[in-house]
């Protein structure tokens, strides 16, 4: 793979990696026909982001030579950034970037082309990897919000830095809130106050959900997922009129800088909200775990169960809706690897179930293997879920184990 | 000037060293430029004063503060020499605080009456005076690194705008700065070679940044990098730094620093080179 980025485009490529690095410690880089694609997943395996660089976001791009398997590869995140460390430099200085990647010789080849004739040439090692894919499908979200990623921005503003969790609901009205969430053992310091920011349905582009709705998940992430995915855009090409936002860290401030709308599709409180921002040049994807709320959850068992019945199905169709999708091996044993220990116990309560869908976020792995104890229906107050385990509801009933949910088969991927 | 100086005017015979200083941020500023270590020598002649500061026997970095900063230098003997606590003396030079608001200067006048004694500080600002005085050391000898200027082989002034960057991101998981000057390409490459992999910074020789490019011959040698990391203080406060290496790989890192009176000091940095294993040559 080799590509060459200029411009202003090469802030907009370092602005994703440093959203990418608020989340994860290694970045999946994999050149594929249709972009460059950069993912990550942090380390509770409850956010995933990733950006898909298309073609046109290059002055060159080439994502294997004819005669060449493609390769791809999974570096140290720290490595990577150290190469757009300073946003502010990579502006004022960098002329061109040449990146390039060679299975032969083991590095990935980070060029950058400076004023005063000055070159730095970073030569990064790598590991080779599958794919990281996260199976999620925001067209099988029933609630969709989309607003221009300054609103989100303004919107998360007030929220104490230290605050864990956010709720976003949709209150009568049809306003739509931001409120911060509180643990139910939180000490009373902690609980005396509560934010709370509404924002009228005239500022959304788009707001499809009922009254009543509402998914938590962490603040931390949201915040760097509207930034970055703001942050994403400055086209580089001369022939593309690019509205990409500039600013901050995360999707959030990415979108905000790019000027992008920052899309937000979710689901039932356990369920993974899937955050998005797409331009001609690229598109960006985070997708966070949400709480799942007890009182909610005992509903959802009920209500919620009947109204999703697509889980294994989706799985293997998930791929072909959505170009992260693309499911092999790696996410199989990414998921593995997280859900082997608990996995039989989560067999034991096997109620009933169906079949989960794919796609949910979820941070506290560890307490996954306190949840066979727990009775079907009064799981822990508050729990994430992996984006690689089935959905939150799956543990408690779900029979099928969690393969078939888990990934495809690995002939999908190209 | 200030009302302190002239009260005490009279008993100057009694010091072996008094200076004085309407901004004492002429001072601070150069000493931070070499506070890596807790403790430094000063030396003072009658044309300034030399502050050394070493580290592990293998770097030496030396401030040189001319008597013409000073607006009133005096000094008895022929040189006076003694140890101090850098980061204390440092702490009392900004008792004022170290970024004090526009328009108010802090004023210095520092005695030293001799061996034995402590040195002792009067800073003045907007009529507050606070008197610091600081234990005294015996003097240590300090590393004479023999650095020549007829041995050097290659040497370079670069505008230092060009080098704080890659300074300031060194990868430090890697244990050495590899010190590339060549008359051939690539002239002038810095490398570190770290946990992430190998990183090269290539400056050509006609760079708008390259003041004076004077190369005879290929050297690469190695540096450790905890031992020049340090002098990256020195380099963020400076204009010019011109690098030297003689025919033993020594380096010679010298910064010119002007200070808000527009006045010139200059900060020396010596590192002797790291051993290369045979295997690696």
């Amino acid at each position: 793979m080799r590509c060459l980025v200029t411009g202003g485009n090469v802030k907009v490529l370092g602005k994703a990696v440093h959203s990418l690095s608020r989340i994860g410690d290694e970045l999946y880089l994999e050149p594929l026909k249709d972009g460059l694609s950069l993912r990550t997943v942090n380390s509770s395996r409850s956010a995933y982001a990733c950006f898909l660089f298309a073609p046109l976001f290059f002055q060159q791009y080439q994502a294997a030579t004819p005669d060449q398997e493609p390769v791809r590869c999974k570096i140290l995140m720290k490595s990577f950034l150290s190469v757009f460390r300073s946003l502010a430099l990579l502006e004022k200085t960098v002329e061109k970037c040449y990146i390039s990647l060679n299975g032969r010789s083991s590095r990935l080849v980070v060029q950058l082309h400076c004023k005063y004739g000055v070159r730095k040439i970073h030569n990064l090692s790598f590991q080779d990897c599958e794919s990281l894919q996260a199976i999620f499908d925001p067209a099988s979200c029933p609630h969709v919000l989309r607003a221009p990623a300054r609103v989100l921005g303004e919107a998360v503003m007030p929220f104490a830095p230290a605050l864990a969790e956010v709720t976003l609901g949709v209150s009568h009205g049809r306003r739509v809130t931001l409120r911060s969430y509180q643990e139910e053992e939180a000490d009373s310091t902690v609980r005396a106050m509560v934010t709370e920011m509404s924002i009228g349905e005239e500022d959304f582009q788009q707001l499809q959900a009922q009254e009543g709705v509402a998914v938590t998940f962490c603040l931390k992430e949201f915040r760097v997922g509207v930034s970055d995915l703001r942050a994403a855009s400055r086209p580089p090409c001369p022939a593309q009129d690019l509205t990409l936002p500039l600013p901050s860290q995360g999707l959030l401030s990415f979108a905000e800088s790019a000027n992008l709308s920052l899309s937000i599709h979710f689901d039932a409180p356990g369920r993974p909200a899937i955050f998005t921002i797409e331009d001609s040049l690229l598109d960006g994807h985070f997708v966070l775990a949400t709480l799942s709320e007890p009182d909610l959850q005992s509903q959802d068992l009920g209500s919620q169960q009947p109204r999703r019945p697509e889980p294994p199905l989706q799985a293997n169709s998930a791929p072909h809706l959505d170009d992260f999708t693309n499911d092999d091996i790696d996410s199989y044993m990414i998921a593995m690897e997280t859900t082997a220990a608990s996995e039989d116990f989560r067999a034991l309560p096997s109620l009933s179930s169906g079949p989960q869908p794919p796609c949910s976020p979820d941070p506290n792995s560890e307490e996954d293997e306190a949840e066979p104890s727990t009775v079907p229906g009064t799981p822990p107050t508050k729990k994430f879920r992996s984006l690689f385990f089935g959905s939150i509801l799956a543990p408690v009933h779900s029979p099928q184990g969690p393969s078939p949910v888990l990934a495809e088969d690995s002939e999908g991927e190209g | 000037m200030p009302l302190l100086t002239q009260q005490i005017q009279a008993e100057d015979e009694q010091y072996s060293l008094v200076a004085s200083l309407d901004n004492v941020r002429n001072l601070s500023t150069i000493l931070k430029a070499i506070h890596f270590q807790d403790y430094a020598t000063c030396f003072a002649t009658k044309n300034g004063i030399k502050v050394t500061v070493e580290k592990a026997k293998c770097v030496q970095a030396n401030a040189f503060i001319q008597a013409g900063i000073f607006q009133e230098f005096m000094v008895q003997e022929d040189s006076v020499t003694f140890r101090i606590h850098l980061t204390v003396l440092l702490d009392c030079l900004s008792i004022f605080g170290s970024s004090p608001m526009p328009g108010t200067l802090t004023a210095l006048r520092m005695c030293y009456q001799g061996y034995g004694y402590p040195l002792m500080l009067f800073l003045e600002e907007g009529g507050v005076v606070t008197v610091c005085k600081i234990n005294t050391q015996e003097p240590e000898e300090t590393l004479d690194f023999d650095f020549c200027s007829t041995n050097v082989i290659n040497k370079i002034i670069l505008q230092s705008e060009g080098l704080r960057e890659a300074f300031s991101e060194l990868d430090m998981t890697s244990e050495v700065l590899q010190i590339t000057m060549s008359p051939d390409k690539p002239y002038f490459r810095l490398s570190t070679f770290g946990n992430a992999g190998s990183s090269h910074l290539d400056y050509p020789k006609d760079s708008d940044l390259m003041e004076a490019f004077h190369c005879t011959q290929t050297q690469i040698n190695r540096y450790k990098i905890s031992l020049l990391k340090p002098s990256t203080k020195a380099l963020v406060l400076s204009c010019k730094v011109s690098i030297r290496t003689d025919n033993r790989g020594f380096l010679s890192l010298q910064y010119m620093i002007r200070n808000e009176d527009g006045q010139i000091s200059f900060v020396e940095y010596y590192c002797c080179p790291d051993e290369v294993p045979e295997s690696e040559s």
